[in-house]
């Protein structure tokens, strides 16, 4: 007997389904096996320490990578770290990983870095893999067709001794982005675009697929950006379908397949993607060549619009819980409705994060600014991804270009995404920030922050309030 | 984990949408290296305002926590959940929680009761007009209780079954050490590797 048709699946279910190791009965959940696990200093010692208290071993290390990113210094690297409770967190990181076997990029090795910048450029993240990390920007490593998501520390421990998880399947939602973009519009803008439009809990559950001539055009470190911003929008996790551009983005990495092990490797790849035909659970399009620069004004990252309107009036928010967040989020960011975005001045801009720190994001924002100047009162803090990253940029001149703008040329790390380090902003101080969170402190106790991609960080810079790069030219 | 069916106990209203993880517990108290003693971070920048709900008489006490929709968005950090438990919380309730934040709460014995909100804000009116009212979360009756008023609450079975059980989830997987073994031996072998290191 023939077998029958097989189902049309998404590109999520695809992976999922050949993740499954038990499958949930009676409600209860999946169990999924887990390809590679990435550790950072801040979520797991408690869970290294449940492993030693339990006496359970680290199942896979040649699975597991750690480095150093949330909470390291990004200047003076080699000097000892001054906090005292920020050095104990690093050191207990290099402990925990000599005495179980992990392999580890500390501050001032060539391959240390942002945790989401570093998978990607060893090559360790391939499509079809699944990914965790205790950090809710693992949604980055979707861009090349993973299953990538944050997990919490407990769920840390738990892959840490199984590398596996239990997990009920996620629903699916279609993000298709039609057109093309304009110049000086980015991946940046299309994903903030989304998440004013779906909001920051209309994610929730899913997994986003995002797809169309927008995305399929988009180089490798732009999906990234996209798929890392999911988050953003309450998804675990955003993907997109593995092409010739991820192909190529791999090729000839540390930890890519070589040989025929290439061959069979990229032959699978090719058969991941949604089938014609397949149902997705929810569907949002967006039409890229509508698309303008999309910045925030308020304190959730949903709260964002067009570069070119004004601060949005509360009045016209939906419901009486929008509005009072809305009045909260201006009160917070001391702007008034009406104000045209454009008006807003700053005071500081950071280049960097796991969203928007990879070289291409650097070589755009350095693109910008050569041979011009910084606006007066204005500061500018440049924090590449990844010690490798750093390292390009120095071999294309682009420090130079930063240095002699009067940029701070900063070593690796999450740095002012999070201000855990000393990479704070002051209260009241006003950044345009290419990070991914503007929540109230985020930067820094007081600290207010509108989400940019570099292009309009980098013509911020120059101007000194918010600006995109055409406003350059028209003055 | 202690297991929990029901819990009682005063609630505090937190009429606030969005409440993120860097409100719960900002970034510069997760470099401990512990579990606990994540007390004093709890939602440390709102708590230095004398009008926070936490420093209102009544509510210093609270082990239920009312707040408005979205709850738990953004990182990951499960110091969040480990925060809100060192102060004394058991239960938030809220119309819809981050799912990170969710998960961690389920693994934590932090009931993350989902109400419609419709429903919390008749348990915010009810616990204003009578400040420092308790309020009774039942897993077996799935509901919430405030003096006469009780609303249905929602909490997927697996983790209402865990809680209840108090079951630790490692050792519910390790059960399926010959699946797991099994599925390990049949995966492709281009599948990456972080050891030994490659350049």
């Amino acid at each position: 007997m023939a077998d029958a048709p097989a189902k049309p699946t998404t590109l999520a279910e695809k992976v999922w389904n050949e993740h499954r190791v038990v499958e949930g009965q009676d409600g209860k959940p999946d169990l999924m096996y887990i390809d590679l696990h990435l550790l950072h200093e801040v979520t797991s010692p408690q869970a290294f320490e449940g492993l030693r208290l339990a006496g359970r071993r680290l199942r896979r290390p040649d699975l597991t990578i750690a480095t150093e990113d949330h909470n390291t210094p990004t200047q003076d690297i080699f000097a000892r770290i001054a906090d005292e409770t920020s050095r104990k967190q690093i050191e207990t990181l290099r402990a925990n990983a000599e005495e179980f076997g992990v392999r580890i990029h500390s501050l001032g090795d060539s391959e240390q870095g942002i945790v989401h910048v570093v998978g990607p450029q060893l090559g360790l993240t391939q499509p079809g893999t699944t990914v965790v990390c205790g950090d809710s920007h693992t949604s980055t490593h979707g861009a090349f067709g993973a299953l990538a998501f944050g997990i919490g520390t407990s769920e840390v421990e738990h892959v840490m001794a199984t590398q596996t998880l239990s997990l009920a399947p996620f629903k699916t939602m279609a993000i298709t982005v039609n057109g093309h973009l304009k110049p000086g519009v980015t991946a940046k803008d299309i994903i903030l675009a989304v998440i004013a439009k779906i909001g920051t809990g209309g994610g929730q559950g899913y997994v986003l697929e995002y797809r169309g001539s927008a995305i399929e055009e988009l180089s490798m470190e732009g999906r990234m950006t996209i798929c890392n911003m999911s988050i953003e929008a309450g998804a675990r996790a955003g993907m997109v379908a593995p092409d010739e551009t991820t192909f190529e983005y791999l090729r000839d990495r540390p930890h890519a397949p070589k040989g025929e092990e290439w061959d069979r490797a990229v032959e699978y790849w090719r058969s991941l993607k949604t089938d014609e035909g397949a149902r997705f659970d929810n569907e949002v399009v967006l039409d890229a060549d509508r698309l303008e620069p999309f910045v925030t004004w308020g304190t959730n990252p949903g709260q964002g619009v067009p570069l070119s309107e004004d601060v949005p009036d509360p009045a016209d928010a939906g419901d009486e819980n929008a509005r009072a967040n809305a009045e909260k989020a201006l009160a917070y960011m001391d702007l008034e409705a009406g104000t045209p975005m454009k008006e807003i001045r700053v005071d500081t801009v950071f280049l960097g994060s796991c969203t928007n720190s990879r070289i291409e994001d650097l070589r755009a924002a350095a693109a910008i600014i050569e041979g011009r100047t910084m606006a007066e009162n204005v500061r500018m803090m440049v924090v590449p991804g990844s010690a490798r990253v750093r390292q390009q940029a120095e071999e294309e001149g682009l420090d130079k270009v930063f240095k002699d703008f009067g940029a701070d040329w900063r070593f690796a790390g999450c740095s002012m995404c999070l201000g855990m380090n000393p990479d704070q902003l002051s209260p009241g101080e006003r950044c345009a920030s290419t990070s991914n969170r503007n929540f109230e402190g985020r930067q820094g106790k007081g600290g207010r922050t509108h989400l940019v991609s570099p292009l309009v960080a980098a013509a911020t810079a120059v101007r000194g309030t918010l600006s995109s790069p055409s406003d350059l030219i028209e003055s | 984990m202690e297991p929990i069916t029901t819990h009682t106990g005063v609630a505090a209203p937190l009429r606030a949408s969005n409440v993120d993880t860097d409100q719960i517990i900002p970034a510069v108290y997760l470099k401990r290296i512990t579990k606990t003693g994540f007390d004093d971070a709890l939602f440390s920048a709102w708590r230095k305002d004398p009008e926070f709900v936490l420093n209102q008489e009544p509510y210093r006490n609270a082990s239920v926590l009312v707040a408005g929709p979205d709850f738990g968005t953004g990182s990951s950090r499960e110091h969040a959940v480990w925060a809100l438990k060192d102060y004394g919380f058991r239960v938030v309730i809220s119309a819809r929680f981050a799912d990170i934040f969710r998960g961690n709460s389920g693994k934590q014995g932090l009931v993350a009761a989902q109400v419609d909100q419709q429903d919390v804000e008749l348990l915010w009116k009810s616990i204003e007009e009578n400040p420092g009212t308790q309020i009774t979360v039942d897993l077996e009756a799935m509901s919430v209780s405030c003096g006469s008023l009780t609303v249905p609450m929602h909490l997927d079975e697996y983790t209402r079954w865990r809680l209840m059980e108090g079951l630790d989830d490692i050792s519910l997987t390790l059960a399926h050490e010959e699946s797991i073994s099994e599925f390990e031996g049949g995966r492709p072998t281009f599948k990456p590797k972080t050891l030994p290191a490659q350049s």
